[in-house]
């Protein structure tokens, strides 16, 4: 009995020898704490910078934002810095057509192809598509522009525009007036392409929420497939579609430098989707070299790029929170 | 069964065929992005083109190459992977171990997910009136800075998505053993996460290797290659930009092979994330 005890203390004497730093419950506690304070500090961090981020742009804006109205800079139509005129509207316009064009063109093939993928696609078609996505969207902006200065300039310049010029010229929107190519809607076919990749993958995800029981109730009672999904799948992830459109549509009103380099850069208000314009990015990445040098031109690019923040910050948020609601129904 | 053709079929049909026909419109996108930019930019692509700096003259047409861009991307990008990964790491293991479903998680998810929405001509005009404030000069440490910050969000989401996963069953044996929390994201979460945090790396560079929008404010743009964080420098990104917007037919063929380097280095990262998250996928308990 008395060996056996010995025996016993000996080892637990090794065992805390053997494992000196063995620390006590106190000391991991403790760590587990601090740790824990360390982590909530770096946890801040993504707040923090989203707000240095709109107070840093407010601050470099906030001089031409007092020296003249809105209504001067946000309607005015006459952009000349070294005159002193400041006017956003034939950017803000370009950047809205640009928008507009590329999430009309990207929404209906996203949707059927993120319906295809939920519910029609074989497993291994799936595992196909989703290497394929993602390439898609690993392709830097630079490439894709100059896929659309190489491919879609021309097509739009050389097809499209005589094409629109001979059938389509009386429908408004549609007039051919600068026929080279360099217009609203090469910008809109390159942005297209490039919101699809995310349009797609977060709109499957939306689909993927909605329960199975749903589906094969609505296919016992007689309905087709398309039947379950128009009656039964898109109704109930309907304000996941949307958010994911207005996602899609956040990315493309900042996409700069693909733009830039197919949509002419001509600082007007656009009448037509075969105009040239000037998006807000292409503003102020092209001029960034001279801002220095022209009195309140600096703070012009600043307010610009506010403008541009402010806007994406409502399309994000408002999708981010109905995108969190809808996902979080998900069965993992 | 006979085969009728009623309304309802032709739809069912309609709608599929017309489902397929997206798909193979977008994947059609791909092979020909890929296509333009790889028949146009190949031919122009010499060993000199990747193994020397501009010479004189190179923006009218004479010799020289784009290794002062190359060298420097791939700086920008590590930099700033390297920066965005010191901060995301801590902010994905806080976010599974200790914050999991509570409000502050949801607000901290919230604001990543804006984050990530930011354009990059955003960070870099913030990424430019940060050098204001602090009077620095276009640089490399500038550069790597905001590539940081943009690449920040893509990294936390990534391993979220990847922990997100994770069977819950792991985390509470170890916190019924007497885990602390730290314990269990140091030894149980982290090493379930490593091939989340690979391809969460390789996703983050190559994001950071295509961005031109931000290092334009932030990076400036030289002909040779920097040899401080200081000094400013090229990027793969801009020297396409800059090479396409001469007039000169010689330079714009090099902006094209420029393109297809890029294009390489980012398909090259695609491919091996999928590759090195597939081998080491096999060693996570699912």
């Amino acid at each position: 009995m008395t060996d056996q005890n010995k025996t016993y203390t000996t080892q637990t004497n090794t065992q805390t020898e053997g494992r000196s730093s063995r620390p006590s419950s106190a000391a991991r506690n403790w760590r587990d704490r601090s740790a824990q304070k360390t982590f909530l500090v770096i946890t801040v961090f993504p707040l923090l910078l989203i707000s240095a981020i709109t107070i840093g742009l407010l601050w470099r804006s906030w001089p031409i934002l007092t020296q003249y109205s809105l209504q001067e800079l946000f309607l005015g139509s006459v952009w000349k810095p070294d005159e002193g005129l400041f006017g956003f509207l034939p950017f803000i316009m370009g950047t809205f057509w640009v928008t507009v064009v590329g999430v009309v063109l990207a929404v209906p093939p996203c949707l059927l192809i993120a319906l295809y993928l939920s519910e029609y696609a074989h497993r291994l078609t799936r595992s196909i598509a989703k290497p394929l996505l993602d390439l898609l969207a690993a392709i830097p902006p630079v490439v894709y522009g100059v896929w659309g200065l190489l491919a879609i300039v021309p097509f739009v310049g050389k097809v499209v525009a005589p094409f629109s010029k001979q059938w389509l010229y009386s429908i408004p929107f549609l007039a051919v007036n600068q026929p080279t190519g360099f217009s609203i809607l090469s910008a809109g076919i390159v942005l297209a392409v490039m919101i699809a990749p995310l349009v797609i993958s977060v709109v499957y995800e939306v689909f993927t929420t909605v329960p199975n029981d749903l589906r094969h109730a609505s296919l016992a009672i007689g309905a087709t497939q398309w039947e379950t999904i128009r009656y039964v799948v898109i109704p109930r992830v309907m304000p996941g579609i949307v958010a994911a459109v207005v996602l899609g549509a956040s990315r493309a009103v900042g996409e700069t430098i693909a733009v830039l380099m197919v949509v002419g850069n001509v600082s007007q208000v656009p009448g037509s989707i075969f105009d040239t314009a000037y998006p807000l990015p292409a503003l102020i990445a092209n001029n960034y070299g001279d801002m220095m040098s022209i009195p309140l031109y600096d703070s012009a690019l600043m307010c610009a790029a506010l403008v541009l923040l402010v806007v994406i910050l409502i399309f994000n948020i408002l999708s981010t929170v109905v995108l969190q609601r809808v996902l979080e129904r998900r069965q993992v | 069964m006979k085969r009728r053709w009623t309304r309802r079929r032709i739809t069912e049909d309609l709608m599929k065929a017309w489902m397929l026909s997206s798909f193979v419109i977008v994947a059609g996108c791909l092979g020909l992005i890929l296509w333009t930019v790889v028949s146009r930019g190949l031919p122009a692509l010499t060993w000199e083109m990747v193994s020397q700096t501009p010479k004189g003259g190179f923006y009218m047409g004479k010799e020289g190459g784009v290794l002062n861009a190359i060298i420097g991307s791939l700086y920008l990008a590590s930099g700033g992977t390297f920066l965005a990964l010191l901060i995301s790491l801590p902010i994905a293991l806080y976010l599974k171990t200790y914050l999991g479903k509570s409000n502050w998680g949801h607000y901290v998810r919230l604001s990543l997910d804006v984050l990530w929405g930011i354009p990059s001509i955003v960070y870099g005009a913030f990424g430019f009136i940060l050098m204001l404030a602090l009077g620095l000069r276009a640089s490399l440490l500038a550069g790597i800075v905001v590539l940081g910050l943009i690449e920040l969000p893509i990294m936390v989401r990534a391993m979220d998505e990847v922990i997100r996963r994770m069977p819950a069953d792991l985390e509470h044996a170890a916190l019924a053993l007497g885990s602390t929390r730290l314990e269990v994201a140091l030894n149980v979460v982290s090493r379930q996460m490593l091939p989340g945090i690979i391809t969460a790396v390789l996703l983050a560079f190559g994001r950071g290797i295509g961005d031109a929008a931000s290092v334009l404010f932030t990076a400036g743009y030289t002909d040779r290659i920097p040899t401080s964080l200081m000094q400013p420098t090229a990027s793969l990104p801009l020297a396409v930009f800059f090479q396409l917007s001469t007039p000169y037919p010689a330079v714009q063929q090099r902006g094209y092979a420029s393109a297809v380097i890029l294009t390489i280095i980012v398909l090259l990262i695609s491919l091996g994330s999928r590759w090195i998250s597939a081998r080491l996928n096999k060693y996570t308990i699912k």
